[in-house]
Parts: structure tokens; sequence; C-alpha cells
């Protein structure tokens, strides 16, 4: 208990280091990237006006400064004013999380049926025609472009989390199949098989246990893919997510924004890779 | 299936040379403009008919796939060589090599690597041509599309870590570079095979998408990515399904690339 | 059946249409593009927020969009003074906001000194801003306020066409409204509903109540093409700006709903950089200094080919900086310039520019070769750019299209000037040269080719600034028309800005809809939006 107690300690600090890194670049890198305020070309704003949004944006010239104050802040619960939208982020966020939550939930799930529903029967049947049929199949969600997908779900009025997961699946299936392979090719696998214990036993008792870390590893990158597609399926099918959101944000170069959104980000990617690797210590005795 | 494969290598051989000899085989020059003929279903002069600005498709593409069959699966290789690489050290190493390095994907895989791009594109030149200005961006993509291949390879060099012929080397005396690059290395090559499937279409796409802030190909050198990129309308996906070539052409050389990997991906 | 009792009930049957028509009621749909930044009419900015205003705004007198003529709203009559400084309005009484709290010239007046405050940077505001010192507000009245200016200031009444009144007294600031509508609910990223406002004082030729309509509802709405889809679909009731390739698809699946009103106010231009502080080589400059070199690319351009291509007809070459839909402004003597890539030539050559194997050189041998910057992620201008390339190699100038993301972009023009020409589209919100003064004026920032000049650089730009003010310091119509034409007339010569089309208003309405009547100014279809109405059977939906 006192091992589970500080693993959950050790993978809890390193998932805030990187968050709180996470941050730090992400604004350092916005800073970096040209680009200045959309407003500057108004033709009706005045000599004084224009100024005015010149002089808005130098508190965030100097990354470091700008980092300190928003941290201060979000000891506080105060997470800064979009720019983009003039919306505490704070409000913004809590609107929209549940969307894209939702979104990737049911997207997910979708995606991972789809691809281990596909990859499990390829080592049971051995055959090469379904092996390619499969893989035709994954090859054309994987080359169909994010937004054309969604668009085509508007159209057909699908659910925008079922475009998420044939848009994930075919990442999923072609890990899975290379594991489930691998797994294949080991001695006691064809032992348990030789020795004629079920499909379904020796595929949850002997194909998965050996390779759980490189699965978990599987759905750690599965969640962080699947946020970089929330972006175009959120846009085209307008779901009000942070997917959008992070969108315009970047677009407009709004920092508290980004650095909010940057962090949830890495906070979701790190933590799932660190609850696949607690996971994965949990389970060892079992493979 | 010897004959899958052959026909496979065919596919990408034709591909290829089309490519290659785009010159001849284009009945028009990418660029050049039919004005009185824009937006023309297929006929004998415009075997896959014209674009908005009266440009002949056929001919784009076979330019196209220049750029993107050549450039995306470098960019691919690239990004499964690091993959291969930092993913394969830190699992191997184990410790705070693999706590660092795994800490680096996590953030490269979350950061907003658009605003490196940009400043990327505003460091260039603006009389940039149009093939480097692509081509950096292909190596950008390569050099950070390793963080989730990583992830994997990591998992799966951890657990050959501590397998039984790891442990063999290791008791005859292997130095740890060459147990990892002859022993390890290989066991990995299923998963960095599967990486690299996958990158060689999201390469070619996000070029497109790129497109949209200014980065990949300009006009009118013609891609993939940018001839994707015209599906992208709803009036493009009704009524016109000839305009949906490229995307069966990417289509078939994935599939074929991975009849041609399927063999390569059994574990050794 | 007789006669006569035919007659008796078709006209029975015309009048229960009538009244089916006119019974108003129901829910108008239609998007917004993003959510609205503000709903303080002081602060907007962004168009999200302007449409709101314009829905919900209760003004002294709005510009109709139909004929382009001022006309009372809240002031029955106003009264400018000989020196433009000061404006005298009669305003209606017996009025309310649409929470109830009673309207005045002390909200007027409240209104316009918060307008001014230059702590609050509004734009509506700088657009009155004319001279140094403070405004002055005289209320005389309950029904009574003389507004006065620092300086003169031009088309003073015109502007009022942006200023919504705000209330002085009442508890729910910016939120009490004496529009048509107001803000009911929102929910941000989602909708926005505009209920009718029960004390709106507006009242129909039968002396009906207006608005028509019980209610508006505004989907924030970002991607195009889901609002078409939507509007094929019926779900939605009108899309206000439609772009060309949509709108032959509506016209098409949809008869009657697409409609095109003419030429609207905004056009599409490049300018070349002629900033003496950018980093381009000299002798770019000296070409982009050139007025024959400037005039040469515009007439090697076919405009008409963009229009056609682009816009799929829906656009017209443009003629100057002021399209024909601007009636009075417009200087009807100009004309759009010929396509005429021979002329271009010889024009080239008064300069010593030479076609050498195909390639044009400059008198000391450089290609001539340049890059334009265009915003990316727009289509339009992309292609416009890709068909400029075309042309302008016919005359063997090598032009290459860079696409930037808009931030970057405006970085470019407006701090860094390392660009050599740029691509980009005007949205004019006003009629006439009061929105431009910020465009013309050589030491203004938005004075994009050069901007920021302490002296006149040439003698036509001194000449412009020297009338831009003529027509900005001047009350008699014609003295400011004449003044402008000559503007107009010197831009047209010289062009610092290459103008290539205008496109057209078009927008999409739904064939449920009645009394609309989309015209050229924007919002184009909603502009009367308290006399829409739906039919009866949509409304009771």
């Amino acid at each position: 208990m006192r091992h589970i107690l500080f693993l959950i300690a050790k993978h809890a600090s390193r998932i805030l280091l990187i968050t709180l890194a996470g941050g730090f670049l992400a604004v350092a890198l916005a800073r970096l990237a040209p680009g200045v305020d959309e407003r500057e070309i108004d033709t009706r704003l005045s000599d004084e006006s224009r100024a005015a949004i010149q002089q808005s944006h130098d508190a965030e010239r100097n990354v470091f400064h700008f980092y300190w104050v928003w941290l201060g802040g979000l000891a506080h619960g105060n997470l800064g004013m979009s720019q983009a939208l003039n919306r505490p982020v704070a409000e913004l966020l809590s609107e929209r999380l549940p969307v894209t939550g939702r979104l990737l939930g049911w997207g997910l799930l979708t995606g991972w049926g789809l691809g281990l529903g596909l990859a499990v029967p390829l080592v049971f049947l051995r055959g090469r025609a379904y092996d390619l049929g499969a893989s035709a199949l994954a090859a054309l969600f994987l080359c169909v472009p994010a937004a054309v997908l969604a668009l085509l779900f508007v159209l057909l009025r699908a659910p925008a989390a079922l475009a998420l997961g044939l848009l994930v699946f075919p990442k999923v299936f072609r890990y899975a199949r290379t594991l489930l392979q691998q797994s294949a090719a080991l001695p006691h696998v064809l032992t348990a098989r030789a020795k004629g214990l079920s499909s379904i036993r020796v595929l949850f008792w002997h194909y998965l246990p050996p390779a759980a870390p490189q699965w978990l590893a599987l759905l750690a990158v599965s969640i962080t893919l699947a946020l970089s597609i929330a972006v175009p399926v959120e846009v085209v099918c307008d779901l009000p997510g942070i997917g959008q959101l992070a969108w315009r944000a970047a677009l407009a170069r709004d920092l508290y924004l980004l650095v909010c959104l940057t962090g949830i980000v890495t906070l979701a990617t790190a933590a799932a890779k660190s609850a696949s690797e607690l996971l994965g210590e949990t389970l060892r005795p079992l493979s | 299936m010897i004959w899958l494969r052959n026909i496979s290598i065919g596919i990408l051989a034709a591909i290829f040379l089309a490519s290659l000899f785009a010159g001849t085989l284009a009945p028009a020059p990418y660029a050049k403009q039919f004005r009185d003929e824009p937006d023309a279903a297929p006929s004998r002069q415009h075997w896959l008919g014209t674009d908005d600005l009266g440009r002949d498709r056929f001919s784009r593409v076979l330019y196209g796939t220049r750029i993107s069959l050549l450039l995306a699966p470098a960019a691919a290789f690239l990004a499964a060589v690091l993959a291969g690489l930092i993913g394969g050290v830190a699992g191997y190493r184990g410790g705070w090599t693999e706590r660092g390095l795994m800490a680096a994907a996590d953030l490269v895989l979350s950061l907003p690597w658009l605003f490196l791009l940009l400043a990327v594109r505003a460091l260039m030149p603006l009389n940039v041509a149009p093939i480097h200005s692509v081509m950096i961006t292909f190596f950008i993509l390569g050099c950070l599309g390793w963080a989730a291949g990583a992830r994997v390879v990591c998992a799966g060099a951890r657990s050959l870590r501590n397998s039984d012929f790891a442990l063999q080397a290791q008791a005859l005396g292997c130095s740890e570079t060459r147990l990892l690059l002859r022993h390890v290395a290989p066991n990995l090559r299923p998963i960095l095979l599967a990486q690299f499937w996958i990158s060689v279409p999201v390469f070619i796409l996000a070029e497109a998408n790129l497109g949209i802030l200014g980065l990949g190909v300009s006009e009118p050198v013609p891609s993939w990515g940018s001839l994707l990129r015209e599906l992208e309308g709803l009036t493009a996906i009704s009524g016109k399904p000839w305009v949906f070539v490229p995307l069966l052409l990417l289509i078939v050389s994935v599939t074929s690339f991975q009849v041609l990997l399927m063999d390569q991906e059994m574990p050794v | 059946m007789t006669y006569r009792s035919r007659a008796v009930s078709f006209f029975a049957v015309l009048l229960l249409q009538v009244c089916a028509v006119a019974q108003g009621g129901g829910q108008l749909r239609f998007c917004l593009h993003s959510d609205p930044k503000t709903f303080d009419p002081v602060l907007v900015e962004d168009d999200a927020s302007e449409r709101v205003r314009y829905m919900t705004g209760g003004f002294l007198m709005r510009v109709n969009r139909l004929t382009q003529e001022l006309e009372p709203e809240l002031a029955t009559s106003w009264k400018l003074s000989k020196d433009g400084r000061t404006i005298s309005f009669q305003l209606r009484e017996g009025l309310h906001f649409s929470d109830g709290t009673p309207f005045s010239a002390e909200d007027v007046a409240f209104t316009m000194q918060r307008l001014m405050d230059p702590s609050l940077h509004s734009p509506t505001g700088d657009a009155f801003r004319s001279g140094e010192g403070k405004l002055q507000t005289q209320v005389t009245a309950p029904n009574k306020i003389a507004v006065t200016f620092p300086a003169p200031v031009a088309s003073l009444d015109r502007k009022f066409d942006q200023v919504a009144i705000l209330s002085a007294k009442s508890p729910k600031k910016e939120m009490a409204v004496l529009g048509p509508f107001y803000v009911a609910d929102y929910k941000a990223g989602a909708y926005l509903l505009l209920n009718r406002n029960p004390n709106y004082w507006k009242r129909d030729e039968q002396g009906r109540t207006l608005p028509y309509l019980d209610s508006i509802r505004l989907d924030i709405q970002q991607n195009r093409d889901t609002e078409m889809l939507r509007f094929l679909r019926g779900e939605i009731d009108l899309i206000d700006t439609v772009d060309a390739e949509y709108f032959n698809r509506a016209q098409t699946e949809e008869a009657g709903s697409a409609h095109d009103a003419g030429v609207s106010l905004d056009p599409e231009q490049l300018w070349f950089n002629q900033t003496a502080k950018s980093p381009i080589p000299a002798y770019k400059r000296a070409w982009f200094r050139s007025t024959n070199f400037r005039v040469a690319v515009w007439e090697a351009v076919n405009r008409d080919d963009m229009a056609r291509l682009v816009y799929r007809g829906r656009a017209q070459a443009a003629v100057g900086m002021l399209s024909p839909a601007d009636k009075f402004w417009f200087n009807s003597a100009l004309r759009a310039r010929p396509y005429d890539p021979q002329a271009a030539l010889k024009l080239l050559a008064q300069d010593g520019f030479h076609l050498q194997n195909g390639q044009l050189l400059d008198r000391d041998g450089h290609t001539v070769e340049f890059s334009v910057v265009t915003g990316a992620g727009n289509k339009t201008r992309e292609r416009m750019a890709t068909m400029m390339q075309e042309d302008l190699s016919k005359i063997g100038i090598k032009l290459s299209v860079v696409t930037l993301d808009f931030p970057s972009l405006i970085e470019r023009i407006t701090r860094t000037f390392d660009y050599e020409a740029c691509l980009l589209g005007l949205t004019n919100m006003s009629l006439g040269p009061d929105a431009q003064m910020n465009v013309w004026l050589s030491s203004a920032e938005n004075h994009q080719w050069n901007p920021s000049q302490k002296q006149p650089e040439t003698a036509w730009e001194a000449e412009i600034d020297r009338l831009m003010r003529l027509q900005a310091s001047s009350l008699d119509p014609k003295k400011r028309k004449d003044a402008f034409d000559r503007v107009q007339q010197i831009a047209w010569e010289q062009a610092p800005f290459i103008y290539l089309v205008n496109r057209h208003a078009l927008s999409a309405v739904s064939p449920k809809l009645h009394n609309v009547q989309p015209a050229v100014l924007q919002p184009y279809v909603y502009w009367n939006i308290d006399r829409i109405t739906m039919n009866a059977e949509a409304a009771s939906k």
C-alpha cells in the first residue's frame, strides 16, 4: 500500500512539473511566432487607440513575467482574460470542457472498439485477404482529411463522435495488429493454443498481458491523438469545445487561452501516461 | 501472397514513374489556366477535368505526386528513426533517462508547434522557392512527429530489457550499444514500421492543413495535400466524383506500402 | 357562382393572405460566425457584436440601407451648426427602454460622454474625433440636446448611424435597449436569443407595433459550409453574406432564395510597398514608386476573368477607390482600366523596362520579380493571386504568391514592412470618404503603401492630403463631392492601390420570409429587421 502511495505521489509530482513546463513553453512558442493584434489595421481607430492596443500587449512581451503573473492568478483561481473572446478563461473552459470530454469519450470508445474489433480476428483467422481488407479500410480513414470526414458527417447528420472514432481507429488498429502478432509468436501462446484453450481465454490471458505496458502506452497515445483530431472535427461540426477554442486562440495569439489549453492537454497527456505506467506496475505480477 | 506483393510493387512503381515522367505524360503544364473551361468535367482533353481556375487536374495530380510521395515518406522515415532512437534508448536504459525522454515526448505531443512553424516561415525570405519551403516544412514535421511512436517503442524496449536473450547477451559481455542495436532494435522494427505507415498519410494531410496557415507548398505548385484541400467544401463533395481521385491515389499508395511492409512486420 | 360572389371570394382570400402575412410572430433563425465580444454598444469592434447592436440598438437616426438616405429614428429632427461642430436634436417623447426606464436627452448626453471617453478607445467614438478637446453636451429640455465637438466633424449627422443610445439610469446598463429586440438569453459558443422589445416605439403604417417577429435566434456557427447546409435544410432562414460558390448552389437547390443585390461597397485591392524604411532592395522600391509600373501591372491583370472565375460572375472589375454602389460619392466620370497587356508593356518601356527571352528586365538588368502576400486560408484571394501570377507572366513578370496567417501578415504590413506587395480586401461599413481619412492622409498609420509620413513624399499625396482635409472641414455637400471626386481621380491616375474587383452583395433568404429587400450596404438582408415577417405556417412552428 505504501509502495502504491509512493508511486502515486511520484507520478503526481511528475505530472505537475510537466504541466507547468508545458504551459511555459507554449507561451514562449507563441511569443516566438510573428504576429500582431488584427485590430491594428482597423481604419476606424485613431492613432491613440492603436497605441493603446499595442500597449495592452506589453505585459505579454516578457515571457517570464507573464508566466509568473499567470501562476499567481492560478493560485487564486484566476486563469486570466481571453483577449480573443473577451471573457474569463475559467468561464470558457468550464463551458467547453464537458463538450470535448463527451466527444473524446465516445470517440475513443468507438476508435478502440473498431481498432480492436478488426485487429483481434486477424490473429485468429490468419487470412491475408482479411488482413488486406482491414488494412485497406484503415488506410481509407487514415487518408481522409479530418475536415472532409467531419463535413460528410454533418451532411449525413451523424454524430461527430463517430467521425472522431473513425479517425482514431486506423492508428489503434495498426499498433494493435502489430502487438497482437508479436504476442502470437510467443512460446506460451503457441502452447496454450496447442493445448486447445478457447480463443477468448487465449486472448485475455495470454495475448494481452505480456504486452500490457505497450497497450497502456497505446491508450495514452490515442488520447493525445484524439485531442489533436478533435480540433478540426469541432471546427467543422461547430461543437463549442476546447478544440475549437484552441484554434481561435492560436490564430489570435491569445496567450491566456493558449497557456491554459496547453496546460490541459499536457496534463491529460502526462496523466494518461502515468496512469498507464501505474496500471502496468500493478499488473506486472500477473504477466 | 507473392502476387499481391508484386501488384503493390507494380502500383508504387507506376505511380513513381508517372510522377518522374510527369513532364511527358501531363497533357498540359500544371499551372496553365484554361480560363474558358473552369470546373470542367472529365473529357478527352482533360482526363480528370479542370479545377476552378481551369487548370488540368490530371497534370496537377502527376506533378503533385512528386512532392508528396517523395517528401512525406522521407519525413515519416525521419520520425520513425527518431522514435526508434529516443524510445529505444529511453526504454532500454530506464531510470532517469526514460523519465526525462518520455517527459520530453509528452511535451512534444502537447505543445502548439504551429507557432514554431510560423516562426520558421517568418525567418524564410518571401521569395523562397516553393520546393524549399515545403522541404523545410516536411523536415520540421519529421522532427516533431516522433513523440507518439516513441512512447510505444519505449514500452516495448522496456519489456525487452529483461528478456532472456537480452540477459544472455549481457552475460556474454555484449556492450550496451551493441545489445541495443543488434538485439533490441530488430524486435522493435514492427512497431517502427507501423509508425512509418501511419505517418506517411498524416504528413501529407498535415502539409495540406498547414497551407491554411501559409506554410506548405505555395501556388501554383501542386501537392496531394493541396489537391485534397479541394474536398473541403460542400460544393466539392457532391456532384464531382473526379475530385476524389487524389484521395483514391493516396489510399492505394498507402495500402500498397502496407502490403510491402506486411512481411517485414513479422516478429523476429 | 355569380361574378360578384367570385370577386368577393377572391378579395376575401387575398385579405386573408395579407393578414396571414402581416399577422407577424414567429422566430427568425440565422447565424453569427463568432461569439459577440461585447453587448456594450460603445465598445463594439467585431462583426458579431456589430450585428447584435444593429438589431437591439436604438439610434437617433439611421441610414436607410436601400436608399442610402439618412432617416430620423429616436430624433425627429436635427440641425447642424454652420461651423460643423454642433448638432442639435429634437427627440421623440414618451419612449422607454426595454426594461421600462424612460428615455430622455440625458441618455443621449450620457451615451455621447461615454463614447468619447478617451480611456475606452471606442472605434465608434474614434470616428467622431477630429481634434483635441472635450465633448460638450447641453440638455435644454427632456427632449432637446445639443452636442458640441472640439473641432468640425465631417458628415457628423451620418456618423450617428453607428451610435446606439444607452440608458443613463437603468440598473441593467447596456442590456436595456431601445431597439426592436433585446438580448434575452445567451449561451456562449451555442446561441444568442433576442426577444421582441415590448417597449419598442415604432409602429407600421396601420398603427401596429413593430417588430413583427417574436424573436430571433442567432446560432454561433463558424463554419460556412455547415451554415449553407443548414440553410438548404431549412434549419436557418437566411444567410446575410454568401460566398459566390455557395450562392450558385443556393440558386440551384432552392429557387428564389439566392439574392444578388448588385455590386457592393467592398473592393479587393493590391498595393506595393513604397516605404523608405522597408528592407526590400532599393531597385524594387524604385519600381514600386513608378506610376507607370503600377498602372502597367493594373492593366496587365485581367480583372474580368477574376470576376468570372473566382467570383463566378458575382463581381465586377473595380473602377477605383469607391464602388458605384456608393451612389452619391462615386466619381461616375471614372472608368475601369482596360485589360491591355500591350499597353502595359508600352508604359513599362517608358521607364526603361524591356523583355528579354520572355523575361522582363529593368534598365539595370534586374529581373522583374516580386512577391505578393495575402492572408492564408482565404481561398478567394489565393485564387486571385494565382490568376495574377498567370497574367503577369504574359508580360514577363514573375510573381510569387505567399500566403501568411493573418497576424503575421499584419505585422509585416504595419510594423516590419518586410513585404513587396500585398493583396487584401476592404469592408466598407459606411459611405463616402469619412472612414477613409486614416487611409488617404499621408501622415496616417493606415496609409498602407507608405504610412506615417512626416511630410508628403510626392506632390500627388500632398494634393490628396489637401483635398481630404478640405472635404472634411466643409459642410457644403457639393464642395465636398468635388474635392473627393478629385481625390478619386488622382488615386485612379497614380494607382497607389490597384483596385481589382468589387464583389456583389450576395445573400440567401428563405421564401417564407416577407418584406425582405436585400441592399448593398450591410447588413444586406435584415437591415429592416423590424419589418421582416414570415408566413403564418412558419410563424406557428
